[in-house]
């Protein structure tokens, strides 16, 4: 089975190592070998965090510089942060909403025109799926689905193979069942994106 | 039912490493567990804490590492199967139990899983622990994935109860936090009472017992070598003419790069699972059977050195390289790239390696650096405490979220060695300077190794302020209680050990209960504890909002907003506090209302008056 490399990053309380694992449970049942890793201890602190799913015939838990098939960013600045992990055939897949960090704030920094950053994204990668990400989790009334667009959106891409169903599937055995109807909505308005 | 007291033999699992490492402690019938928290190794007692409400598996954090220890010693020799989980630097604290636990050895099972944290993702350092099982003489296996994590964890029971001595669980964050597929097997019963038989000659270790116990650790280790020559997690695989030495997580890196670079037929690969005792004898098959070895090991050369002193033994004078070969270092943790490149460059074959985007005309980003939380008690208490100190103060911190204040703008954390070091270093710098001294130290912290410190500052008569940021919980490593907690709001049992009266009772006799979202009443502390001339201390307590949260505790506040008719931007809310819930919009301050908890802080330090509750 071809090996596929994919990179989440975002920002603590984003919600992307739910999305990793979600994903590394469709893999698991429908019976692709995944690995997922996921970097803990400052997530709930406004870091960065990042995770990996590597899925075929692959047994190393994370992706090198270069090497990332898909990176899926929740953040921009964050995206451009992690565009190293990509080739010029990478596949990157990026909220466009930015989430300026505490430093701009204090004046140690400027946050990049967003255009700008998507435009050298779609510059130097095979394939650029951007998209106001939390506007669709807002659309669906629940603004903490936005990871869900993003899983939504990398289904939507077809780079993996896991079907829209077995997604859902699995999103519907691991939400709470207030949420279930707008993470589900908000899952297809992400892949619908990505189509 | 907790998913991992599924009696579910066969079935597949997507599990955390340490969800792996957890349930494979339940197949073998663990009885008995303690810890301290500690990130990597953190969800490993979280699954047993949960399991412990259900089942009669006994759980307990414990207040460090060295206790944890000496708790399940105890346990373990009454006949438990027991299991003790730390991260790297926690086998510091616990190396004084574990050096002569070795000697006196167990009856029951005894795990102890120490998490290496390579690049330091979240510690003060990146030591390497394979050397405390050289330095103990116990057994250690090193998993590589998910399903070994569970599998090799089942297999460390039975080997210690073989050996009677504690066996030693090596992982590294990259395995401890990969999530994969693991087949149950099955749950073997608890035995959860034993009786303890008396045997002073083994297990009280005067020196005429202990010179035996050496004795017949050395002999435990002969043992423990044969069955690692012979165990199934040392392997050597493929019959090429190269060979490759590699353990832990860099196996995975190995497989890939053989994998990738298309020379399974070149190379011959030996993995090392059960890597202490060092298999000797299958070492000297391997190097006899290679013309030349790449030791693939993250951290020290240690594995290396090894083989290097096994090919002297039987005359073999092959090329032994590790450290130094295409960026294989001894810092940081490896990655596969990284490692498929030194095996390219060993092999001397054309590699060219994926090339990342060019990145050269990205624009600038601005850093993100973790930060407290809005509304975090911490930042409160270091604004009062600076007001009183001022910026010349010499600030010893210590480990927990409250190391944040490390960044600007608050900038007051000037030493950090290890747990408890605030308290003791604070004794040095205040005899060997003039200057102020206030030192910082968390709850937990404080009941982990801050009392012994606190002890001798009162004892020897040093002169300096102790601010001990009471959040009523461990909150770093994930909400953990300790002594200190109200164990009820937790829904646990314990009973409450005071921090004020522990600290009335080391004999401190200036003492400041303070509430630090009081602003001006804790400076006014702040100032008196500063002009006191002696050992004071400050307890500054308001709950971790995060946790007041998960346990129902936060009081419901109004959000802040700034009214812009009266605020002259002066900035002090944004330069002085630095609360992650404020933002520039353009020049103006403004308050993200789903960030504010409405501690108020910044609103009692605005000079205009201009921050005030939103209206609903």
């Amino acid at each position: 089975m071809e090996t596929k490399r994919i990179v989440f990053v975002g920002v603590g309380g984003q919600g992307n190592l739910l999305t990793s694992r979600l994903l590394g449970e469709a893999l698991l049942s429908a019976g692709v070998p995944a690995v997922v890793s996921e970097i803990h201890g400052m997530a709930q602190r406004g870091g960065i965090v990042e995770s990996a799913v590597l899925l075929g015939d692959v047994s190393s838990p994370i992706v090198s510089n270069g090497e990332a098939d898909v990176l899926v960013g929740f953040e921009p600045a964050e995206t451009l942060r992690t565009l190293a992990r990509c080739n010029e055939g990478s596949v990157v897949i990026a909220n466009t909403r930015p989430l300026p960090p505490f430093t701009v704030s204090i004046g140690q920094g400027k946050y990049p025109p967003v255009d700008e950053i998507l435009d050298l994204i779609r510059k130097r990668v095979k394939k650029l799926i951007s998209f106001d990400g939390n506007a669709l989790a807002e659309e669906v009334g629940n603004p903490l689905s936005l990871n869900m667009v993003m899983l939504g959106a990398l289904i939507g891409s077809a780079t993996i193979p896991v079907s829209a169903e077995q997604m859902k599937a699995v999103i519907s055995s691991s939400t709470k069942k207030a949420f279930l109807d707008s993470n589900i909505k908000a899952f297809d308005l992400g892949m619908k994106k990505a189509l | 039912m907790h998913k991992l007291l599924k009696d579910a033999p066969g079935s597949h699992f997507l599990l955390l490493g340490n969800e792996a490492i957890a349930r494979g402690a339940l197949e073998a019938g663990l009885a008995f567990a303690t810890c301290y928290p500690g990130t990597p190794s953190s969800e490993i007692p979280e699954q047993f804490q949960n399991i412990s409400r259900e089942t009669d598996l006994y759980f307990e954090y414990s207040v460090n590492e060295k206790v944890a220890m000496e708790v399940a010693a105890g346990a373990a020799t009454a006949g438990l199967r027991t299991m003790v989980t730390m991260k790297h630097v926690g086998l510091n604290v616990a190396a004084d139990p574990l050096m002569t636990l070795s000697y006196v050895g167990v009856k029951g099972g005894m795990v102890i899983v120490n998490a290496d944290d390579p690049s330091l993702f979240s510690s003060q350092n990146e030591q390497d622990n394979r050397y405390y099982a050289r330095l103990s003489g116990l057994p250690m296996l090193e998993p590589s994935n998910t399903q070994e994590m569970k599998d090799f964890t089942v297999a460390a029971f039975d080997l210690s109860e073989k050996l009677e001595i504690p066996v030693i669980i090596r992982t590294t964050t990259r395995i401890n936090h990969i999530r994969g597929d693991v087949a149950f097997g099955a749950l073997r019963p608890r035995k959860t009472k034993d009786v303890f038989k008396k045997n002073p000659f083994r297990y009280v270790t005067v020196p005429a017992v202990s010179r035996n116990l050496h004795k017949i650790l050395l002999e435990k280790f002969d043992k423990a070598l044969a069955l690692s020559n012979e165990s199934p997690f040392n392997s050597i695989t493929g019959s090429g003419k190269f060979g490759i030495v590699t353990n832990g997580v860099s196996y995975n890196y190995v497989l890939d790069a053989v994998k990738d670079l298309h020379i399974e037929d070149k190379v011959s690969i030996l993995r090392l699972g059960f890597s202490w005792p060092m298999p000797r004898e299958l070492c000297k098959t391997f190097m006899k059977k290679v013309e030349k070895v790449l030791v693939v090991e993250e951290l020290e050369p240690i594995v290396e050195n090894d083989l290097k002193a096994i090919a002297q033994e039987v005359g073999l004078s092959l090329k032994i390289q590790g450290k130094g070969v295409a960026g294989l270092s001894r810092l940081f943790e490896y990655d596969p790239g990284m490692v498929r490149q030194a095996v390219a460059a060993y092999l001397g074959i054309d590699y060219k390696a994926p090339v990342p985007v060019d990145l050269s005309a990205a624009p600038q980003l601005p850093g993100r650096p973790p930060n407290l939380c809005a509304g975090c008690p911490h930042r409160a208490t270091y604004y009062s405490v600076k007001q009183a100190f001022g910026k010349d103060a010499i600030h010893p911190t210590d480990i927990g979220c409250y190391t944040l204040g490390l960044l600007p703008p608050i900038s007051m954390a000037d030493f950090l060695i290890c747990m408890g070091s605030s308290v003791s270093s604070a004794c040095g710098f205040s005899r060997a300077t003039d200057q102020k001294v206030a030192a910082f130290i968390g709850d937990s912290t404080f009941f982990h190794s801050g009392i012994t410190g606190l002890i001798n500052a009162v004892h020897n008569n040093h002169k300096f302020t102790l601010v001990i940021l009471d959040n009523g919980t461990t909150a770093m490593t994930g909400h953990q209680p300790h002594p200190g907690v109200d164990a009820k709001a937790m829904g646990l049992d314990g009973t409450r050990v005071s921090i004020e009266e522990i600290v009335r009772a080391c004999g401190v006799k200036d003492i400041h209960l303070v509430k630090p979202f009081k602003v001006a009443k804790t400076i006014e502390a702040a100032k008196a504890a500063r002009d006191y001339d002696g050992l004071s201390v400050i307890i500054s307590q308001e709950y971790c909002p995060l946790f007041a949260k998960a346990i129902g505790e936060r009081k419901k506040s109004r959000p802040f907003q700034v009214n812009h008719s009266k605020c002259k931007n002066h900035r002090d809310c944004i330069n002085l506090i630095a609360c992650p819930a404020m933002y520039l919009d353009g020049e103006q301050v403004e308050i993200n209302k789903d960030l504010c908890i409405g501690c108020s802080v910044c609103a009692q330090i605005c000079p205009e008056n201009a921050i005030l509750p939103l209206k609903e």
